[in-house]
């Protein structure tokens, strides 16, 4: 048996291609935002444009590679079992996903969008996707079905999880009436309240189950691999796995605090975020605790490093989050950049950074490399995009607070002390320091870029018993 | 204590039950949120002046999407004491009934819209979306120049069948007149009374101040000039407010 791995080369390379792009678009729009300038006086080039670009480059581009290439990578392994369809099926995924970006990224820039926040696509791209997913879902369930082991690996049921949750979540919200069938325009079946209530049913749960799920399936594989000890603890995986999906759900109505939406929705919306605390931290201990006796090889594996500083950041995230959504914090916090900033410490923190560890540990097992091209590099993306991050989120605590304070904020005589603007001119040193901080997250990407460019093309070749999970395939061709 | 957990290698060894189990508990959450939001008929405020938008609106509210001015505009006033001071009245869920998508908003980068409608004249949101920063020098917006382009309402009518399709009451007389309608409120001196029969506190202007063309600018200006006019607060009782 050969395992299926030349799409998910492609998959893997085209990871690191679209990070690039899609920090790079994070970079231009942070600057826009400080030098308005930068928005060039064009229409394609303005900040409504290319907001969503940048959102779907990371989370989908991205993200979705990440989560689409490391899943088919882990099912085949943790099964023992070839992918279902084959090589086929591999190649299918790989370019009709990226067609999906392409379509939507294109629409971006032309002002194609549903407007509603990361499910900008408009309907013909929606309906390619539901069908690129069904094939995935088809492909990820057929190759665990042949299966040569009993058990399901933990790490498939978060990506199965997240599989069929998305796929849920997409068609929920983006049920649409095209104008015609030859316009790229629809009208969103619900309005106003409801339609407020099912957005952000999606829009939450794509964090909860794109960026939370597939990549607690990637940390399930990737450290007990790269630390070479087994998850610490099988109960709490069970109990963190069923909790976290159940609650995640219902944590959406956070982002609607003392909107038109009903107040029962709200309360019950924010005593989910806080309960969801919980489960969130049971993985963030189970994922830690893995490395319990082999703290040491933070010190010689800088890959590691990379994942295990991801599990902190999504520890971080994941408190600040449930605090958030506390209604009198929320008050105070929506509406601003402290929004921004949290959602950044999880993006870069905890998506970015457990890729970076995978991406690292993947190209010399997929390329058949005895390792990375130079680990100097990888400390240097480390540092790098770690002061990036520390950067920009402190920026965004600052600045957010700071907005929503003055918002609030009454001079003696019982008058509003600031006028909107004033607002935003106090924003602007932040802003510039945000953008700092996406430049060296940015580099860090760069430096990652060239360091697995190097390992493909100069990284000395691996013995085939120096890797015995590509040794079979070895033996077999 | 754990027993139990033993158990679960029997969903553990078959994908189907663990496919179908979580599935069914992703369900839940969502379920319960959203299905009593259509069922409970005082999810949307009682109150009286909501119509659909007109044509004109309707097209300005798209160029509204298509820009994405939500990403930096809120229209969701909330209800506390500076945002009444600062906005209006706190937002009703009846004033966006008919918004095909919602456009409440997430981030404040510029200052929520919700009730920006008559604030300002006609002739200062045009010069502020061509020059931002030339009417209010420490604007991080973008200029919106390039609106000063003809309208293409050649679609108008398929854009209101559309939105009657999933649900905005909109009649035939009104999909019949969509294009007279559209062009009757760009221009001040056409006779309005037909138009303004079918949209209640409608009203006709030159929006982009050249009252010979039909822009982008007049669409979008005449839909900023509604937002949050068409509720007459001083009529409102307490009683229509209330939520479940």
């Amino acid at each position: 048996m050969t395992y299926v791995e030349a799409p998910l080369r492609a998959f893997a390379a085209i990871t690191a291609f679209w990070g690039v792009v899609g920090f790079l678009v994070g970079v231009v729009i942070a600057l826009q935002l400080a030098y308005p300038l930068l928005n060039l006086d064009l229409e394609w080039t303005t900040f409504g444009r290319l907001r969503p670009l940048h959102t779907s480059a990371v989370i989908f581009a991205f993200g979705g590679n990440a989560l689409l290439g490391t899943s088919l990578f882990i099912v085949q392994r943790t099964c023992r079992a070839r992918l279902f369809g084959g090589d086929d099926a591999g190649w299918f995924l790989f370019w009709g996903y990226q067609f999906v970006i392409v379509m939507a990224a294109l629409g971006y820039v032309l002002g194609i969008t549903q407007g509603k926040e990361y499910a900008e696509p408009e309907w013909y791209v929606d309906l390619w996707l539901t069908f690129v997913w069904v094939v995935y879902l088809v492909v990820f369930g057929g190759t665990i079905l042949r299966r040569a082991e009993p058990h399901i690996y933990v790490a498939n049921w978060f990506y199965l999880a997240f599989i069929i949750t998305i796929a849920m979540l997409h068609i929920g919200n983006n049920v649409s009436i095209p104008v015609s069938f030859g316009s790229s325009h629809s009208y969103s079946a619900p309005a106003g309240v409801q339609g407020a209530m099912i957005q952000w049913w999606y829009g939450h749960n794509a964090v909860g189950f794109f960026l939370t799920a597939g990549f607690l399936g990637m940390m399930y594989y990737f450290i007990p691999k790269q630390a070479n000890r087994p998850v610490y603890s099988y109960r709490l995986s069970i109990v963190h796995f069923w909790t976290l999906i159940f609650l995640y759900i219902w944590a959406g109505p956070h982002h609607l605090h003392y909107t038109a939406l009903p107040d029962w929705a709200q309360v019950l919306g924010m005593v989910f975020s806080v309960v969801l605390w919980m489960p969130s931290w049971g993985g963030m201990i189970n994922g830690l605790m893995t490395l319990s006796g082999a703290w040491d090889k933070l010190r010689t594996n800088p890959a590691l490093r990379f994942s295990v500083t991801a599990v902190g950041f999504y520890g971080m995230s994941t408190f600040e989050g449930p605090v958030m959504s506390i209604r009198a914090v929320n008050g105070l916090s929506h509406y601003t950049d402290w929004t921004i900033g949290h959602v950044h410490s999880g993006a870069m923190g905890w998506v970015g950074f457990i890729t970076f560890g995978a991406l690292y540990y993947l190209f010399p097992v997929l390329w058949r490399k005895k390792g990375v091209w130079s680990e100097k590099l990888i400390a240097w993306h480390f540092w790098l995009a770690t002061l990036g991050i520390v950067f920009y989120i402190t920026a965004m605590w600052v600045s957010g607070i700071m907005q929503g304070l003055m918002w609030r904020a009454y001079d003696e005589l019982g008058f509003l002390q600031y006028s909107f603007v004033e607002t935003v001119e106090a924003m602007h040193p932040y802003y510039v320091i945000r953008a700092l901080g996406g430049v060296l997250y940015l580099s860090g990407a760069l430096i990652m870029a060239f360091n697995l460019w190097k390992t493909v093309t100069s990284s000395e070749a691996a013995e085939p018993e120096a890797a015995p999970a590509s040794a079979i395939a070895v033996a077999a061709e | 204590m754990f027993r139990w957990l033993r158990d679960h290698g029997v969903i553990e060894r078959n994908l189907i039950l663990m496919g179908v189990l979580t599935l069914i508990t992703v369900s839940i959450g969502g379920l319960v949120q959203i299905v009593p939001l259509f069922a409970v008929e005082t999810t949307i405020e009682r109150v009286s002046g909501v119509r659909p938008y007109t044509p004109l609106e309707q097209a300005g509210r798209d160029i509204y999407v298509r820009e994405g001015c939500y990403l930096c505009h809120s229209q969701m006033i909330r209800p506390f004491r500076d945002e009444l001071e600062r906005y209006g009245h706190y937002s009703l869920a009846a004033e966006s009934m008919y918004d095909h998508p919602f456009q409440w908003g997430s981030k404040r980068t510029g200052p929520d819209l919700a009730r920006v409608g008559g604030r300002y004249s006609d002739d200062w949101h045009a010069a502020h979306l061509r020059s931002p920063r030339a009417l209010v020098p420490a604007s991080v917006m973008p200029p919106y120049a390039f609106l000063d382009r003809p309208l293409d309402y050649t679609d108008i009518q398929d854009r209101l069948r559309a939105l009657r399709t999933v649900g905005v009451p909109y009649t035939d007389e009104m999909i019949a007149n969509a294009r007279a309608d559209l062009e009757a409120q760009a221009r001040p001196d056409a006779d309005g009374s037909a138009f303004q029969g079918r949209y209640a506190r409608a009203r006709q202007g030159a929006f982009d101040g050249d009252p010979a063309r039909i822009t982008e600018m007049d669409a979008l200006v005449a839909y900023l000039q509604m937002l949050g006019t068409l509720v007459d607060f001083r009529d409102v009782t307490p009683a229509q407010l209330r939520q479940p």
